[in-house]
């Protein structure tokens, strides 16, 4: 009797309905509106690498040992060092990063030992061409510049 | 009278691969008489990427992120399989802090997975509202994944032998506040979907698969359980610690859609009563086992299976004691669910299609590898 009066009087799908209604309050709005209202990801997030470099000198802390480049499963990294003769320590001349291949798993960073290799917050990796998405040594330094829309 | 192309009662007609509700790129060509299919056939691998041959040559450790690439909607689930068998290859365990913290996130994806299927299975059937309200949900679960390893979708969340990252500040107040938001919302969906007329009479005897079925074709998860056959691998062979947590394994009666349905609605559940015990005993200590940083398991195979959200995942594993894997073989569980899907088909309309294949939550990245 009770299921024949729900049926009747479309119970069930009223039911719904106050569930989709009830959504409706703007307080429930989660949508977010991307290019004006920019996500704040999080502090462990891995998007693109950046080649950290000593604020205060501006070299590169990075010490050639080649390890990220070991452990990329892509083998998407290429270091190339030098031996600078007066100090007998290795030194980074060339470092190239193939973000096309990249799948941000995070190895290269945990393999650095002297936190040279970063994958930042950053995000917005588009580029107009293939070669745009290899990333040389300046462009890993600097950091991408995604185009700031305004609204 | 010549016979013309009107008298042929078997038409051949090709679903997929571009159908958006074969859930990637799965192609079925169907028989059919008229509404009523009297046939079918997978076509498969238009997603191969040859995952278990990339293992043959890359370390065991570099190997871990592919695997997130399977079962894409549930990659913490598919590492933890990898993980677990290389582990028990190389005979150490990962600590009891790295083990609960894998439960925890494990589960989590349990949710996510199902509530993906939710979304995507309500809307093929024809109910669009539910998407919206599982993926606002599940966001809440990537968000929980992406401060806690940086990833959302491919997480990269466990390495072999414990875990990688340590759990930020407030993770446990996250989950447990997720947990108090998300058993409300269950209900939710349950007055949005559950008494529905046209959900009901969509998937009430739509794809009857009987236990003994199930047990030929090697069916597992939430699809076996549905046709009342209690065999959870969390259970029956508990991994990571899971014999210390107290849950039920739902299960079904008729093995129809509607019961593929209320299962999985009854697992998320679960996972939150397993999210909330896990969380409350995070052990203090180490998150990594002792392990030599290049791995070189000794000589030997191993086969591990999980419960992944979607049956049984297994990695068998064949080492020849160098720094590569010799061979990886997954057993993915949707690979073989898809199996069961003629037997399913067979006899239904051809709008039932929609709903079995969906009802069979399967991840075509899986399928093909």
């Amino acid at each position: 009797m009770r299921k024949f009066l729900r049926t009747v009087f479309l119970i069930d799908l009223l039911e719904g309905l106050l569930v989709t209604f009830r959504s409706q309050h703007p307080r429930n709005i989660c949508t977010e509106q991307y290019p004006a209202q920019r996500p704040k990801v999080a502090e462990r997030y891995r998007g693109a690498p950046r080649l950290n470099i000593n604020p205060e000198t501006g070299e590169t802390l990075c010490i050639a040992c080649n390890l990220c480049a070991l452990a990329c499963p892509e083998a998407l990294i290429v270091v190339s060092s030098e031996r600078n003769e007066q100090t007998r320590r290795k030194e980074l001349t060339t470092f190239t990063y193939d973000t096309s291949r990249c799948m941000f798993c995070g190895l290269c960073e945990d393999a650095c030992p002297v936190d040279a290799l970063e994958l930042t917050q950053d995000f917005e990796l588009a580029s107009y061409s293939r070669e745009g998405a290899i990333w040389d040594r300046q462009m890993l330094e600097e950091g991408p510049k995604p185009t700031q829309y305004k609204f | 009278m010549e016979s013309t192309f009107l008298d042929s009662t078997e038409l051949v007609l090709n679903m997929g691969p571009q159908h958006p509700s074969t859930h990637g790129v799965l192609r079925v060509i169907l028989k059919l008489d008229g509404e009523k299919v009297i046939g079918t056939e997978c076509v498969i691998g238009y997603l191969h990427r040859g995952v278990e041959k990339i293992s043959e040559n890359r370390t065991y450790q570099m190997f871990t992120p592919y695997v997130d690439r399977l079962d894409y909607v549930a990659a913490v689930s598919n590492g933890l399989g990898y993980c677990l068998a290389v582990e028990k290859l190389l005979n150490v365990e990962a600590p009891p802090r790295a083990q609960t913290v894998r439960v925890i996130l494990t589960e989590l994806n349990r949710i996510a997975s199902h509530l993906v299927w939710l979304g995507t299975h309500a809307l093929d059937v024809g109910a669009i509202t539910p998407l919206f309200y599982t993926f606002r949900e599940r966001e809440l679960i990537m968000n929980i994944f992406e401060k806690y390893c940086g990833a959302r979708l491919t997480t990269h969340a466990f390495r072999i032998g414990g875990l990688q990252y340590e759990l930020y500040d407030g993770f446990e107040e996250e989950v447990k506040q997720f947990c108090d938001v998300f058993l409300p919302k269950v209900d939710e969906y349950e007055q949005l979907l559950t008494e529905n007329r046209i959900w009901v009479a969509r998937l009430k005897n739509v794809g009857i698969l009987s236990a003994e079925d199930c047990k030929a074709y090697g069916v597992t998860g939430p699809v076996l359980r549905a046709s009342g056959v209690k065999w959870d691998l969390r259970k029956a062979k508990p991994y990571s610690g899971y014999e210390q947590y107290e849950f039920d394994i739902p299960t079904g009666e008729n093995g129809d859609s509607y019961d593929r349905y209320m299962v999985r609605m009854a697992e998320m559940r679960q996972s939150v009563r397993i999210i909330r015990q896990a969380v409350a005993r995070i052990p203090e200590g180490p998150i990594m086992a002792k392990l030599p940083k290049v791995i070189k398991p000794p000589v030997g195979e191993v086969y591990v299976s999980i419960e992944a959200p979607k049956g049984e995942l297994g990695y068998f594993v064949v080492s020849d004691g160098s720094t590569q894997p010799y061979r990886v073989r997954v057993r993915p569980p949707s690979f073989v669910n898809l199996q069961a899907l003629d037997k399913m088909a067979r006899g239904g309309l051809v709008a039932d299609m929609v709903v079995i294949i969906g009802t069979l939550d399967i991840v075509l990245g899986e399928v093909d590898r």
